[in-house]
């Protein structure tokens, strides 16, 4: 009999091997259907109209001149009259058109009637927001930080943070809706194929059987796409009310101001040490907007935790566009503030960060020795001894260089998830499960797990994801689906596996027990020889397949991952301008299933750390209460010349790989804006104390610093 | 985008009977990189798009006895991949292969480039070409004006000049050819620029019923020695934060003439004369370049939040004398 267990390292054949995604070739060549991409017959186009005042109560709605516009179908109105709005961007109708430019002008001619109200859209802190504009987060207190900071030799003080960043998710948000009778089908742009029906049945008042919701494709969702959002549910009723399919997908400016962001979060951070480096207490002071959402918790300080501490964190109210879970939610913006903090005490004490990272390894708690390992690592591979030298050493000339790390850690624990199996009497296999492949390799994980377990190559494997109709599975945010999908999947298949070892048994005068799959045959383990091909195995099916359940097991599973992250930055202290030379990332994340793909989850999480630590805002007006960027020209992402060289390595072998199977999407996005900052920091002596590290940013620290503000 | 009207003309003729005596009335498409996304937030509206990509005498590179002539329609691309142009004028040839994006640069033309609108957030937001609410309060001095005006910004205008080409062409004395009901009219490069004093003006003297055909390089140009230095934030798919032209004459080591012109920090490309006079008689080094962009940014006057540019544009004129120097 086959078993659940992951195999030990020297029976692995395909588990921690790289493999290409299996759909690369239909994404490049443009076969890969996106919902933004599904066209369906007599398909029409929906618009919503969204308030241009960032608070406002809104007197009326008039859509008679709307309705009676060219080619408009259907019109469903989406805010109730006397209600407020509280950021610019809030829909308030939606209509379908026979085409898009229809649509386009004919939300023009829907007339709101506003109350204008008083707004707030600048980050403020809480004192100068106001007191109706704030509402309390976290307080604690751990040992005791007074007596403690007394007794430090060293102690320094400062104010870092973060602004507000959105998804800038390069598919938007939407979907394409079309009724069958009383049957939905949606084909949404989501990360959650199986909880979206149940969403949209309960909004629509239809059964959830009558629900279908599809996602093949993603074009990202960084935590944005959870829910089936208000436009879900406008757009099956435009398509309802006008008895045509309807694809409703938001436009560039809407993403921007409505589907997504991070909230900010600052700090005011007094921390100290002894003379020989030993960290003794924190003090903290944090602040940051969600938009209108209140509360926050941010995991502050961060990882590494002075044993005397106080913290206290209020959030500040504003007519922002709300925030969504962004790509391991208050991690980055926590890890900025704790590790240039902490960056800053090294260098007032004066020590080499490493040596004080690796000083303090015992405040990042039980995993303070894969940390040590990690951080060991990453010097290693960016040769940190050699290069690094303290802040206001550097040679003359104009660009400086730099270095600066950062540690961080992430949960992603698998989530609930539900796998089939199917084998068929042909030998070809089957996996569903009501999963999606948000770009991270699901897909390809699911046939890895399902080939090792049955010794075929992941060609044999043909994977059903992202339809609701599959098994139920949760959804993909928390680095929890790879933990989920792996887990069942290999039970699904081991369950599938001990039916046709069953049945295959009699033939090669076996008992099952003595029966494996591997290398494309089924045979007695003992003996080898004694083999049938998996082909002539399926034959004895008969004509009837083989279907096997499983679940996610927790015994295949874990949580809790760290890394380390260095990174080479050249300043220009004359222009203010950052370039990235080079990043390592060094990250652990259980027993690694596809290497190619783990490692490119980093590369891809490096990528958006560059452009979050360097380039992108969102940037509001508070004349206007408007964002003023939501666009691509001035809401900036790094392209390929901007992200310099990246340098990957994955924690693998004993300690790691008995740990099973654990998530990685979010913890390497982690801590690019803090080492970036801490490079910048050692490059030109003096702290640039928020991110996005911006020219006038870096050329305001050297003036501050110099008191000329020439360079 | 509202529903317009589409002329595709084959003769200049043609072209100016299509055209309309207001901007609202029509406007002038060539690459369109600019105009349809202005069209499609309904920052403009023109009832008639008058296509010129048809019109084979706007277009092409022509060397005459009067200097060069480069078509209204060559597109950045050409202009970048013409060997002539990279040999004498390796400042011109730069600019345009440094404007982001291959697909702007294979679309988007030399007349495009400088005719295209200000990118002020306030204009392409709806709030007017001088950036005003609805009670006529201008937004940029209390608004994020991070990548406004730094001179000539005494209002009503505080965006700045977007041209990746003007800069350049007006250091080396351009002409631009403009066709009207009326006749051709030939206008320095550098007078064609304005800072709009009401909402109704343009950013430039060319009135609706006119085009853009060519601009001219008077003969002799490329004795100049010319760079271009542009400060930009990424690397990848940015506009500049500012940038200098610089075309110098050096004789004996010695810099006889020069003229610098800055990009991106006033409503007009700005010519810094005072930098050009510092220049003048000095050898293009480090000391005399750093002087020069000093005298560059005297009457530099930021708004709240842009003052860095200051410093970006005293480096920008630097570094491109330096260039233009080792050239």
């Amino acid at each position: 009999m086959a078993d659940y267990h992951w195999p030990p390292a020297d029976k692995r054949f395909l588990i921690g091997k790289s493999f290409t995604r299996l759909d690369g070739p239909a994404k490049s060549s443009g076969r890969a259907k996106y919902a933004y991409d599904i066209n369906r017959p007599g398909m029409l186009y929906g618009r919503m109209v969204f308030s241009p005042h960032a608070h406002a109560k809104i007197k009326s709605i008039d859509t008679a001149a709307a309705e009676k516009m060219p080619g408009v179908r259907a019109v469903v109105v989406m805010f109730e009259p006397g209600k407020e709005v509280l950021w610019a961007g809030q829909e308030i109708v939606a209509l379908a058109a026979d085409t898009e430019d229809q649509a386009r002008d004919a939300a023009r001619a829907v007339k709101v009637d506003y109350e204008v109200l008083p707004h707030l859209v600048s980050d403020l802190t809480p004192e100068k927001a106001g007191a109706g504009r704030t509402s309390a987060g976290s307080e604690a207190k751990e040992g005791d930080p007074d007596a403690a900071m007394a007794t430090a030799d060293v102690k320094i003080e400062g104010t870092y943070g973060a602004g507000i960043i959105t998804h800038c998710c390069l598919e938007a948000h939407g979907q394409v809706t079309e009724w069958e009778a009383d049957k939905l089908t949606m084909w949404a742009s989501s990360q959650n194929v199986t909880g979206i029906a149940g969403e949209m049945s309960k909004a629509l008042s239809i059964p959830a059987s009558n629900v279908r919701t599809i996602t093949q494709y993603m074009g990202g969702g960084f935590g944005s796409k959870f829910g089936a959002d208000p436009w879900g549910p406008a757009c099956a009723n435009l398509s309802k009310k006008a008895g045509r399919p309807v694809k409703m997908m938001l436009e560039r400016d809407q993403e921007l101001m409505e589907a997504g962001a991070r909230p900010s979060i600052y700090a005011k951070v007094r921390l100290g040490a002894k003379k020989d480096g030993t960290l003794v207490a924190w003090d903290s002071e944090s602040w940051g907007t969600s938009g209108p959402q209140g509360g926050g918790n941010p995991p502050i300080p961060y990882v590494m935790r002075a044993p005397n501490r106080r913290t206290k964190h209020t959030a500040v109210l504003t007519n922002t566009g709300p925030g969504r879970a962004w790509r391991a939610p208050n991690h980055p913006q926590s890890c900025v503030i704790t590790m240039c903090a902490l960056d800053d005490l090294a260098a007032a004490i004066p020590m080499d960060p490493l040596d004080f990272f690796l000083k303090n390894i015992e405040f990042t708690g039980e995993r303070g020795k894969s940390y040590h390992e990690e951080l060991l690592k990453a010097a290693d591979m960016i040769d940190w001894k050699k290069k690094w030298r303290p802040r206001g050493t550097q040679d003359s000339g104009p660009v400086k260089r730099g270095l600066g790390l950062s540690i961080h850690t992430w949960g992603g624990g698998g989530h609930q998830s539900n796998a089939t199996c199917t084998i068929h009497p042909d030998g070809s296999v089957e996996i569903n499960i009501g999963s999606q492949d948000l770009g991270t390799g699901t897909r390809t994980i699911i046939a890895l797990v399902a080939g090792e377990t049955f010794g075929l190559p992941l060609s044999a494997i043909t994977v059903n994801i992202g339809d609701s109709r599959y098994p139920a599975s949760g959804a993909s945010g928390g680095s929890t689906t790879v933990g989920g999908v792996s887990a069942s999947t290999r039970r699904a298949a081991t369950n599938a596996l001990n039916e046709l070892l069953a049945k295959v048994a009699p033939y090669l005068d076996a008992k099952p027990d003595d029966l494996e799959a591997a290398e494309g045959t089924v045979r007695v383990a003992q003996d080898p020889g004694r083999a049938m091909t998996w082909n002539q195995a399926c034959a004895k099916l008969g004509a009837t397949p083989i279907a096997a359940a499983g679940q996610r097991s927790l015994d295949l599973i874990s949580s809790g991952v760290g890394g380390a992250q260095m990174a080479e930055v050249t300043v220009d202290t004359e222009t203010g301008i950052v370039r990235i030379e080079e990043i390592v990332a060094v990250q652990d994340c259980g027993l690694v299933l596809n290497t190619k793909t783990a490692e490119s989850q980093v590369f891809g999480a490096l990528i958006m750390g560059v452009t979050y630590a360097l380039y992108e805002e969102k940037l509001m007006d508070e004349q206007t209460g408007l964002c003023l960027n939501p666009d691509m020209e001035f809401y900036k992402l790094a392209g390929l010349a901007d992200i310099g060289k990246f340098r990957v390595h994955m924690m693998t072998g004993p300690g790691y790989d008995e740990r099973g199977v654990i998530g990685l999407g979010e913890p390497p996005v982690v801590s690019p804006g803090a080492a970036i900052s801490n490079a910048v920091a050692n490059a030109i002596g003096v702290r640039v104390p928020t991110i996005p590290i911006t020219p006038a940013k870096v050329l305001a620290a050297l003036e501050g610093a110099s008191g000329t503000g020439r360079a | 985008m509202e529903a317009f009207a589409y002329a595709r003309p084959t003769s200049q003729k043609e072209a100016l009977a299509s055209l309309g005596a207001s901007f609202e009335e029509s406007a002038v498409l060539a690459g369109g990189t600019d105009l349809l996304s202005l069209m499609k937030n309904y920052v403009e509206s023109p009832k008639r798009l008058v296509d010129i990509r048809g019109v084979k005498e706007f277009g092409g590179i022509t060397r005459g006895a009067e200097g060069l002539r480069i078509g209204a329609t060559v597109t950045l691309q050409e202009l970048a991949d013409d060997a002539g142009l990279r040999k004498d004028f390796p400042g011109l040839v730069s600019a345009a292969a440094a404007v982001p994006s291959m697909q702007i640069r294979n679309m988007g033309t030399v007349a495009g480039d400088l005719c295209q609108r200000p990118r002020c957030w306030y204009f392409r937001n709806g709030f007017g070409l001088l950036a005003r609410d609805a009670k006529g309060k201008p937004l940029v001095p209390g608004g994020d004006n991070r990548y406004h005006a730094i001179l000539g910004n005494e209002g009503p205008a505080y965006f700045v000049n977007p041209s990746s080409l003007a800069p350049v062409l007006i250091a080396l004395g351009a002409e631009v050819e403009i066709a009207g009901e009326k006749g051709t009219r030939k206008e320095l490069l550098e007078r064609f620029y304005r800072a709009p004093r009401t909402e109704h003006e343009r950013e430039y003297t060319l009135a609706p019923s006119e085009i853009v055909t060519a601009v001219l390089l008077p003969k002799g140009a490329e004795q100049w020695r010319t760079a271009v230095y542009e400060v930009r934030e990424k690397q990848a798919l940015d506009w500049p934060l500012a940038a200098a032209s610089v075309a110098l004459r050096i004789d004996g080591g010695t810099v006889r003439e020069a003229r610098i012109v800055m990009g991106h920090v006033a409503p007009v490309p700005w010519r810094a004369q005072e930098a050009e006079r510092a220049l003048a008689g000095k050898a293009p080094d480090a000391e005399s370049a750093a002087k020069a962009g000093e005298a560059a940014v005297r009457g530099a006057h930021p708004l709240s939040g842009n003052k860095y540019k200051v410093q970006l544009a005293r480096v920008a004129v630097k570094r491109a004398i330096l260039e233009a120097g080792r050239a």
